[in-house]
């Protein structure tokens, strides 16, 4: 797919800072972990796909380096669902922390819906990991999009992104 | 008598950046109670309204899922180390699905 596209879908949308995370954070990336995900979720669909984001962060900057690709343990509803298991999380943090890395965050893929997160997902996440979702739609990458959860658990708050080879920024439209 | 409990990244910044804190108490209960009521701002992400812990959230005492042992009521010593451990879900519905994350009871 035309990767020009990618920033064309994104429109920078400038907000004010919010208040309702305690620490807002800006996330980079590069195309090349982009197009990961991406081939990720075009492998996995009609399933989800899910998988850790391995960086660094500093003074709400998250630099993302790496993405390691988990195993979906929803093994029966794997089409709008996806767990990443504690032994998983605990060798996945084990590695990465091995690596002079951490966990920032996690990936995973809404076939045929929206890169917009479900009360589903708001309900299960962690505060301060960035949720990267990307839209999966007839088996073709469309939007990704990254999230924060709000202090009080209430929203997801949509969080900058940054494609690190040219200084791209986007931002999702806003939260659920 | 206390004990040590790991604190996951995500919630260090309710615990005054701590990544373990010493914690009284004599069962996983105990100590998890004791802990929230010093970092109140924890509360909400370790437990639903209802006030059980959430679906998502892992205790391990030492090397073991307090879920394979007595559950909240699982003892601890000076010795043991309390982990909170996250397992990530997510989905593209709100649609219930009518099955816990993982099976509790
Ligand atoms: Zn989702």
């Amino acid at each position: 797919m035309a990767r020009a596209g990618v920033a064309r879908s994104y429109p920078l949308i400038v907000r004010a800072a919010s208040q309702q995370a305690k620490h807002i954070m800006a996330f980079e990336l590069r195309r090349k972990e982009w197009e990961r995900i991406e081939k990720e979720g075009i492998a996995a669909y009609p399933e989800e796909c899910c998988g850790v984001l391995l960086g660094k962060e500093q003074e709400g900057r998250k630099v993302l380096s790496d993405i390691v690709p988990l195993n979906n343990a929803r093994k029966d509803s794997p089409r709008n669902r996806f767990l990443i298991l504690p032994e998983d999380f605990v060798r996945s943090e084990r590695e990465a922390r091995a690596r002079g890395l951490d966990i920032l965050g996690f990936y995973h893929s809404h076939p045929d819906h929206p890169a917009r997160p479900s009360d589903y997902d708001r309900e299960h996440a962690w505060p301060w990991y960035t949720y990267l979702i990307l839209a999966v739609e007839k088996g073709q990458p469309r939007d990704m999009t990254g999230w924060l959860l709000s202090d009080d658990r209430a929203s997801f708050l949509p969080e900058e992104m940054t494609l690190s080879d040219d200084g791209t920024k986007f931002e999702a439209r806003s939260g659920t | 008598m206390s004990v040590k409990v790991i604190i996951p990244a995500p919630l260090r910044q309710y615990t005054e950046k701590n990544d373990s804190v010493l914690v009284d108490g004599q069962t996983v209960d105990e100590v998890l109670h004791n802990l929230t009521e010093r970092y109140g701002d924890l509360r909400k992400h370790l437990y639903s309204d209802e006030g059980k812990l959430r679906s998502f959230v892992n205790i391990y005492r030492n090397d073991e899922d307090i879920r394979y042992l007595d559950k909240g009521s699982t003892a601890v010593k000076e010795s043991d180390v309390l982990s909170i451990v996250p397992s990530i879900a997510g989905g593209a519905t709100a649609m219930a699905d009518g099955l816990s994350l993982l099976t509790k009871d």
